[in-house]
């Protein structure tokens, strides 16, 4: 699903340049759950970001699905990352205007989806994330762990390839970041490949799969016995 | 481009913050406003000097003898000469794309003595002795009887057309007056018809008090032989008086023996230079006001644009997420665009409308007090309305341009890290 092959990337600061990756080779297959760890500068979030075309790699390949992803302009970054990738941010970053089931529809929205088809969507992820009744509240109204997981339907709604989360649980007690992961667990039964950024051990230890990293280079990759979120909550 | 989803979005964002929406409305607003007033005291303006010009043939010129101011073929300088009738009609052969040539004879004028007498009534009035065709260039409606016609000039027909003034002075109220007669310098006229000037404001009263007989009854009952005092020329539709005058003074010098480089023995009046001085004028007017207009308007549209701005700081991070869930970088700027668009027109509209009935207030007062010297009628037209428009549209899109521009320069991950 994915292939990385010796990924390399430095930011200008000033006149010093930082090499954040130096030569990442990794792959993920399709149904997989893994855990990107690392202290912070190790150079995860660069790497997730890479992976979701927010950012451009300097040096190496980098194939989504088959698809070689480089030298995309904006508008074509746009209609892969709609097409390909769903995000869950650390923050949520929902749109505080919209309404739960809005923001869950907007990635539909911008694949022209027709407005009838979109509501029936997003209420159907609602629902899969256990927030149907909350369908027409703002993120204001919300809790944290709803916020997070309306924003987990959102990145579901336009079926994507690949899900990234940067640190879903960060800004979650305990309760809540066990309750979120048994979504993304429960979500991954079903098939989807999913890529989690975190620095927690128990975090990542709900994955198949742990990558870490330090310093820019990958020094451990396992797979791990799933612990299931389930019984925590 | 224009489906709900987005109209939503506009509403919900511009409806935000009210206060700031309308502060910025305003800007525009106010400009429009100014706009719309500028022009419609200009129109008034307008209106009330083309009330006085009036229905006057305007592509006309007046002309009348002087003495000469150089001799010539062995002829004095400082000669009183007359036109005569033969002067017509070498004009009317001569020269083209003549409507009416009016020759014209005078009696009475400013501050004459009593000529006319009715009865035991005396009055002093301008008595003319003219064609026809003289009411078609000084228009004027008959309220009784007819105006002179040419029967009346072949048969030099002693009749006479009255104004509604001399009326007035010389009969009672309700008298009849057609079939009267009239005394005018000892000979007698029969009253055949009375007509009515319209309102030429200062010279009103004097206009009405006009006695109009034909040409040739004036000429054998004064003695004027084939004179002609003065003469007014009207020019064709399409061809302009000013562009002919040379050549009528010229034949006219030529049958007079005046010399051809004297400036002075022809005195004329050309009222179509003084019609077209006025409508650049009017002109001028106009290019001011949208000038001003659209220099106030524009420090509203910079309001507009400084207020896009700030609204995409704020929005930074809500545009890094949209674009992260894969929206056109393209769809976020027609958005911006949008938004500005729209605030522009309906803020203008708004000023349109409060301009619209601030006009309308302005003409009920008017009509109120009576008229107003040289202001009639302050409006703007439907096609100002939609050039407002417009220009509303284009600053709109100009408001909007730079702020959808830094809105899409800002890359996705930058705006995503903005806490």
């Amino acid at each position: 699903m994915i292939e990385i092959k010796n990924l390399h990337k430095s930011y200008q600061m000033g006149k010093n340049s930082l090499h954040v990756l130096k030569g990442i080779n990794f792959s993920v297959e399709e149904g997989e759950l893994v855990a990107i760890m690392g202290s912070s500068g190790s150079g995860k979030s660069t790497l997730l970001n890479i992976l979701g075309m927010l950012d451009e790699l300097d040096e190496g390949s980098y194939t989504l699905d088959g698809v070689p992803i480089k030298n995309l302009n904006e508008t074509k970054a746009a209609q892969y990352r709609n097409k390909f990738l769903g995000f869950i941010f650390q923050s949520f970053n929902l749109i505080n205007y919209k309404t739960a089931a809005e923001n869950v529809a907007l990635p539909l929205y911008y694949q022209r989806v027709g407005r009838k088809e979109r509501q029936e969507k997003a209420l159907k992820y609602l629902e899969q994330v256990g927030l149907k009744e909350w369908a027409t509240h703002l993120p204001s109204e919300l809790s944290g762990g709803q916020k997070q997981r309306v924003a987990i339907a959102r990145a579901m709604a336009a079926e994507p390839k690949v899900l990234l989360a940067d640190e879903p649980t960060g800004a979650l007690d305990s309760k809540t970041s066990y309750e979120v992961m048994d979504l993304i667990q429960k979500i991954n039964d079903e098939g989807n490949t999913i890529l989690l950024v975190t620095h927690e051990e128990d975090i990542a230890h709900m994955c198949k799969r742990i990558v870490h990293l330090k310093d820019g280079v990958i020094v451990e990759d396992k797979k791990v016995d799933q612990v299931r979120a389930e019984q925590y909550v | 481009m224009l489906n709900k989803d987005r109209w939503k979005e506009i509403i919900e964002v511009l409806s935000r913050n009210v206060f700031r929406t309308l502060a910025t409305a305003f800007g525009v607003g106010w400009g429009i406003f100014i706009l719309i007033i500028l022009l419609a005291a200009g129109k008034g303006l307008e209106n009330g000097i083309r009330a006085d010009f009036g229905d006057i043939a305007t592509n006309t010129m007046f002309m009348w003898s002087r003495s000469t101011t150089k001799s010539y073929k062995g002829l004095p300088k400082g000669r009183r000469y007359n036109f005569k009738l033969e002067d017509v009609k070498a004009i009317n052969d001569k020269v083209p794309n003549l409507r009416f040539i009016s020759p014209r004879n005078q009696l009475g004028g400013f501050g004459g003595g009593n000529n006319v007498v009715r009865g035991l009534k005396t009055g002093a009035f301008n008595v003319y002795g003219d064609y026809p065709e003289i009411i078609k260039q000084e228009p004027m409606t008959i309220t009784q009887g007819r105006f002179i016609n040419h029967n009346d000039i072949e048969a030099k027909r002693k009749v006479a057309i009255i104004g509604e003034g001399v009326k007035n002075e010389l009969y009672d109220k309700g008298e009849p007056i057609l079939g009267t007669y009239i005394k005018i310098q000892g000979v007698n006229f029969m009253v055949v018809g009375s007509y009515k000037k319209k309102n030429n404001d200062g010279d009103g009263e004097e206009g009405q008090k006009e006695i109009f007989i034909p040409f040739t009854s004036f000429s054998q009952a004064f003695n004027m032989g084939d004179n002609v005092g003065w003469m007014a020329i009207t020019a064709k539709d399409g061809s302009s008086i000013s562009n002919l005058k040379e050549r009528i003074v010229n034949v006219v010098k030529e049958n007079r023996k005046i010399h051809p480089e004297d400036k002075r023995a022809v005195g004329y009046f050309d009222l179509y230079e003084q019609f077209n001085r006025v409508e650049s004028l009017f002109g001028a007017l106009r290019w001011v006001a949208y000038f001003v207009g659209v220099l106030v308007l524009l420090s509203g549209i910079i309001g507009v644009s400084n207020i896009m701005l700030i609204v995409i700081k704020e929005r930074t991070k809500e545009i890094g997420i949209r674009r992260a869930l894969g929206e056109d970088p393209w769809s976020i700027k027609k958005q911006i665009l949008m938004e500005s668009i729209f605030l522009t027109i309906i803020s203008g509209m708004t000023g349109i409308i409060f301009g619209a009935a601030f006009i309308y207030g302005i003409n009920a007062v008017l009509d109120s007090v009576g008229p107003v010297d040289m202001f009639v009628n302050p409006s703007v037209g439907i096609g100002v309305v939609a050039v407002a428009l417009m220009i509303l549209i284009v600053s709109g899109l100009l408001a909007g341009f730079i702020p959808a521009q830094s809105a899409i320069k800002v890359r996705p991950i930058e705006a995503l890290r903005t806490e």
